[in-house]
Formats: structure tokens, sequence, C-alpha cells
């Protein structure tokens, strides 16, 4: 990695994967503990890919995420506090403690989830798109999805809507290399994602997913790309996840020594490293950094623990729109 | 008799199934190399090679329907869609191809597909993961719907099934997979077109199926302790529905609970009450009273997903309530 970037853009990449990275192993705790039940999807080894694309949105643009969307929403913006309640499923978390760690919304920010479903984001982030192109609104909608979500049938569907109406969305494939416990060899024949894309006439590039400066230059000029007007455009990360599907499985799918090799590219590791090459991170900048998060930490889970839960009374509250 | 878990009745079932026709496979996400998602199939994909053990892609519609083909092609898939919640991508195969083939073409093609999928909440996983649907495939002709509810039932009905000429849907329950239970004596396929009754009494029936059995047994053993004595109707078989063994019940106990883990409106529980209605009104002590989830998306934190789910308290109180006790 050669290092081209402002030196205090570059602390802020490694401070908002380090944040991840904290919170999600807190998470972890938490979820042994109790504190925090149903599925929990980390997203550990991928933080570059959050970290080096979602500062290229503006507070305009859409987002729209998958379960695994810890990072996306940190880096996004929304309080780290309300995403610890979420996965409490307390009242005061992001989607008021209803969804948990899959389904995390912030309107605020527009960020649209936190979708669960395999692909189902990829049509919702077309007609954003589409609602956005209509109004003659020069915003973005960037669509994130994994490996996985390239066999379903709504994959292709919007991809070709998209192209063939030159929609201002931006698809951000997270090719971890497994969907579950299934790598992508053994569910595609073609597995050059981007060269899928490429058969809906748009434009696509693949990214070394574990580096936060290739994903910033990447997703930097997509996103003008798609701002300026010229139609959907589409980015395959290579990422790699480091812990298990959800929070336990059998990882009978993988070699411990597989997982080994990809931990040497940890993206935090090599890009803490590459500061320092470049003389821009002190041992001091770094425990500044760590003692930062991990106040931010204790206060959102004490924030989560404080919280109240939601009174059963309000059960089937938000169902509907109240008519006024 | 022994006591095993409902995934290794599954298991069992599968295995049988498995080595007793070449013609049976099995597809599915992560059915293979993962073992599948509920570990049903664990160690398979080296016992039975991957001709048989299909891991596929995330591709549930054309999985699906390549099932409806490999049947139609002389073959006896096994398709595992990963849960209901899924299986909703596949919902256009399931409807259009697999239940209507048959008539469409004037008798002259049979699909011979079983599906298998996990339902049903419990779990904390939130409302896209909850969903409890078995009662919208029953609405369907064409189809049989079963929901297997004891270990007995997960391991033979599969069985039974592959021997069925058109499609059958096996629903299970997935918070039964862990859940422990004696495997009867007797031959391994088991009859599926009659309801079980699991518990006799005569204050009261509890007519339910799949997950809540086991609900409606610890409210009937609550009951119990107070006096009253009920019935307990395992449904098993949702299409076609033995409907002589629900007025049979009625007819004797004069006053009907029912209970179903799908939203009130609409449910599987509103077709019983009517077939209660249409064929045993004038036997009822009591109009026929229902538990089933609250209408609301499942949420995530725990108590509320318990107060939107059907209880043994609810059901306790929905006999109070009949028997003029509330
Ligand atoms: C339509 C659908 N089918 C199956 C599942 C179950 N499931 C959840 S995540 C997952 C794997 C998805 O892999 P990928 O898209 O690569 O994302 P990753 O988990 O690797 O981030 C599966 C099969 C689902 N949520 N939705
Ligand atoms: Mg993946």
């Amino acid at each position: 990695m050669t290092y081209s970037m402002p030196r205090e853009q570059g602390l802020q990449l490694l401070r908002h994967m380090l944040r991840i990275r904290r919170f999600e192993e807190r998470a972890a705790e938490l979820y042994q503990l109790g504190k925090i039940r149903g599925f929990l999807h980390l997203y550990i080894g991928e933080e570059a890919v959050a970290v080096g694309s979602i500062p290229s949105f503006t507070s305009e643009d859409a987002i729209v995420a998958t379960y695994r969307e810890h990072g996306h929403a940190l880096v996004r913006g929304t309080s780290m506090g309300t995403l610890m309640a979420e996965l409490y499923g307390k009242a005061t978390g992001c989607a008021s403690g209803r969804g948990g760690s899959m389904h995390f919304f912030d309107a605020s920010r527009r960020f649209y989830g936190g979708l669960a479903i395999v692909a189902g984001g990829l049509p919702v982030a077309v007609g954003l798109a589409l609602a956005d192109k209509l109004q003659g609104r020069a915003r973005v909608t960037g669509c994130y999805f994994g490996d996985g979500a390239v066999a379903e049938g709504e994959f292709h569907e919007s991809l070709n809507l998209a192209a063939l109406w030159k929609l201002p969305v931006l698809f951000l494939c997270e090719n971890n290399l497994y969907a579950m416990g299934t790598a992508l060899a053994r569910h595609q024949s073609q597995t050059d994602i981007a060269a899928k894309a490429q058969a809906y006439a748009l434009p696509a590039e693949t990214v070394d997913g574990m580096d936060p400066l290739a994903v910033e230059t990447a997703t930097r000029h997509a996103v003008e790309f798609v701002r300026n007007g010229n139609g959907p455009y589409f980015l395959e990360y290579r990422t790699y996840r480091f812990r298990a599907h959800s929070m336990y499985d059998a990882e009978l799918y993988r070699t411990k020594d597989e997982v080994a090799e990809w931990k040497r590219r940890d993206p935090i590791m090599t890009f803490e490293q590459t500061l320092r090459t470049a003389r821009l991170l002190a041992d001091t900048d770094l425990q500044n950094i760590e003692t930062e998060i991990a106040t931010e930490i204790e206060d959102a889970v004490a924030f989560a623990e404080a919280s109240s839960w939601e009174p059963v009374e309000q059960l089937t509250k938000n169902v509907c729109t109240p008519k006024t | 008799m022994t006591k095993i878990t409902y995934r290794e009745a599954v298991r069992i079932g599968l295995r049988e199934a498995l080595q007793r026709d070449p013609r049976v496979f099995l597809m599915g996400e992560d059915v293979g190399k993962y073992g599948g998602t509920y570990a049903c199939s664990k160690g398979f994909l080296d016992e039975f090679g991957p001709e048989r053990i299909r891991d596929t892609p995330l591709s549930e519609s054309t999985f699906v329907g390549a099932g409806i083909g490999a049947a139609l092609g002389g073959m006896r898939p096994i398709v595992e869609v990963m849960t209901v919640n899924f299986s909703l991508l596949a919902l256009d195969q399931i409807l259009n191809n697999a239940a209507t083939l048959r008539h469409m073409s004037g008798g002259q093609f049979s699909v011979s597909l079983v599906v298998r999928m996990a339902t049903g909440a419990g779990r904390q996983v939130a409302a896209q993961h909850s969903h409890s649907l078995e009662g919208w495939y029953a609405h369907i002709p064409g189809i049989t719907v079963l929901t297997p509810a004891t270990v007995t039932d997960a391991r033979g009905m599969l069985l039974t099934a592959l021997h069925e000429p058109d499609p059958v849907f096996i629903f299970e329950h997935a918070y039964l997979y862990s859940i422990e239970g004696e495997l009867e004596e007797g031959p391994p396929a088991v009859d599926i077109s009659r309801a079980a009754v699991r518990r006799t009494g005569k204050d009261v029936s509890l007519m339910t199926f799949g997950g809540s059995v086991w609900k409606a047994l610890a409210a009937a053993a609550q009951l119990a302790h107070e006096g009253i004595e009920a019935e307990v109707v395992d449904l098993r078989v949702l299409r076609p529905l033995d409907t002589g063994a629900i007025l049979a019940s009625v007819q004797k106990t004069h006053r009907a609970v029912v209970i179903d883990e799908a939203w009130r409106t609409g449910s599987f529980a509103a077709e019983i009450a009517a077939q209660i209605m249409e064929g045993a009104f004038y036997d009822l002590d009591a109009p026929v009273a229902r538990v089933c989830s609250e209408e609301v998306p499942i949420p995530y934190p725990k108590h509320l997903e318990d107060a939107a789910l059907p209880q043994p308290e609810k059901i306790v109180r929905a006999v109070h309530r009949l028997l003029g006790r509330g």
C-alpha cells in the first residue's frame, strides 16, 4: 500500500475500523452473557469496506445494507449508544429495539436497513434511485450485499433494471468468498462477479477490500460517476470474514490455515503498518484512539443497560401508520 | 423405546430415505459442506456423495423449480428450503407449477416432490426470520401439508411423503429440533392422513399443530391441576385436513380452543373454527376460541416476542373464559 492521503483522513479510517472491531468484540462478549440474543453476524475482518466506502456518500444519499451492517451504521454516524441499545432490544435502540442486530435503521441518515433476506435490498435500492431520478435529485443510493446474493434472481433483475433505466444506484458487493458455508466456487459457475455485472452493461470493478485506501479511491470515483448522471456502477470488494457466519458455526467448510492466511491481511493491522511506515502514526496516537473508543463503548453499554424495555402494552405499536 | 432429539429423528428419516431409494436425493442451501443449517444432514455429503447431497446457490425459486423438474423426470427429490421465510422467493414455483401441473395437464403429469423447511418463531430472530406460514400453504389444493410435532412423525412422515405421487410440504418447527422425545416402535413410515390425540380429556379440546402442540400439552397439564381435563388434538396434516377427528373431539368435549402460531386474521385457526361451526355447531356449549399470534411482525426483544406468540398461560386463560371461570 502506498499512502496518499492527508494524515487526519488516514487516522480517521483507522479510528473507524477500530471502532467497528472493538464494538463487535464487545457485542460478542455480551452475547455470551445473554445480553444480546438471536442472530449476531460479525463484520470482523471486513471493516475496510464499510470504512473506506461509506464516507464517499453524502448525508443526502441513501444506504441499503444487510444483516451484517453494524460497521456501515457506525461509519454512517448513528450513535454507538443507540446501536448497542438495539442489540439489547431496548426501546432507545435505533429501531426501538424491534429489530436487533440484523435490522438497524436510521431515517435521519437515510439508512434503510438492516435487511435480512439475502438480495432483498437490491430491488429496494433500485426503487430509491428511481425516485431520485424521477424527482431530478442528484442523489446516489448505495446498496451493499454479499457474494451469496449474486445467486438470487433479484440480483440479476435489479442490475438489469438499474442499467436499463440508467438509475443512480451504486451496487457494492462484499465478496467474502462464502455464503454461510458455501464457497463462491461451489455456488457460481462464473466466479468473476464483476464480469456478471458487465453482462448487464454496467461498468464494474474489482477492488481489494482489505485495503481501506483502495476501497476509498474506487468508491469515491464510483459515487462521482453515478452522481453525474451516468447510470449505475458496480464494485466488488474482495474481503474475508474472520469469525463464524453468525455467532457459532462448526466452520466445517474452510480450513484453519485459510483463515490464518487471511488474518495476515487483517485490514487494521496492515493499515496501521502503512501509517507507521509513512511516519503518520505514533504509539501515543494509537493509544489515544483506543482510549477514546474504549470510552465510547463503555458509554454505549452503560446507555443500553440503563435504557428501559418497551412496555408490553405497546406490542402492536408501529404496525400501521397512525391516521391523523 | 429410545429417546432422541427431533433433529436426530429428521436425520434418521433422511438417511433411511436415501438408503432405500436411489432416486432420492437431497438438495438445498448448505445441506452438504455446512452440514445443514440445523445440522440435520451433517456427514451426509461424505456418506452419500455430492451427486445425492447437493449444495445449491442462494436461488430458492430455481432450486425448488429444479426439484419440480427432477420429479417430473423420474427422480424423488427432497428439497430443503432453509426456512419458511425464504420459501417466499419460491412461492411462484410452488403455487404456479408444483401445485397446478397435474390439474393443468389433465392428469398427465404428477409432481412427486418433497419440500422440507423450518418454520416458526420463538428464538429472538426478529420479523424476517420468524414467520409461521404453513397455514398459507394449506390454502393450496394439489399439495399435502405436514407439520410433524413428535420425533416419530419427524422421522416417519418423510418416508410416507416420498411415496406420495404429488407434492408434499413438511414444516419442521425450528424450536423443536433440540427437543427430545421417545421414538415409537413400529414401521418407520407413519400414516399421514389422520390427526392424533396426544392427550385425552372430556372438558375442552385444544386443537393445534407443530410447535404449539407442546404449548397445548403444557397448558393441559396446568389445567389438570385445577381438575379440568383438556384433550389435545395434534392436527399433524393441515391438508388434507382430518375433519372427522376434529368433530369427534368437539362432540365429546363440547368446547374447543384452536392454537395457531400464525397471525389471527385469516389464520388456519379460522379454518378449524369454521369446520367446527359447519360440522358440530349444535354440539358446542361455547363459541370456539382462538389463541394465535398478535397482529404484529414478530419483535426481537424476548418480552415482546413472548407477548406476541401463543403461550401456555394464554391457552389456560382461554379455557377459563370458555368455562366461565375467567
Ligand atoms: C433468501 C434467503 N435465503 C437464505 C437465507 C439464509 N442466509 C442468511 S445469510 C446467508 C448467506 C449469505 O451470504 P452472503 O450474501 O455472501 O453474505 P455474508 O453472510 O457472507 O455477508 C444465508 C444463506 C436468507 N437470509 N435469505
Ligand atoms: Mg459472503
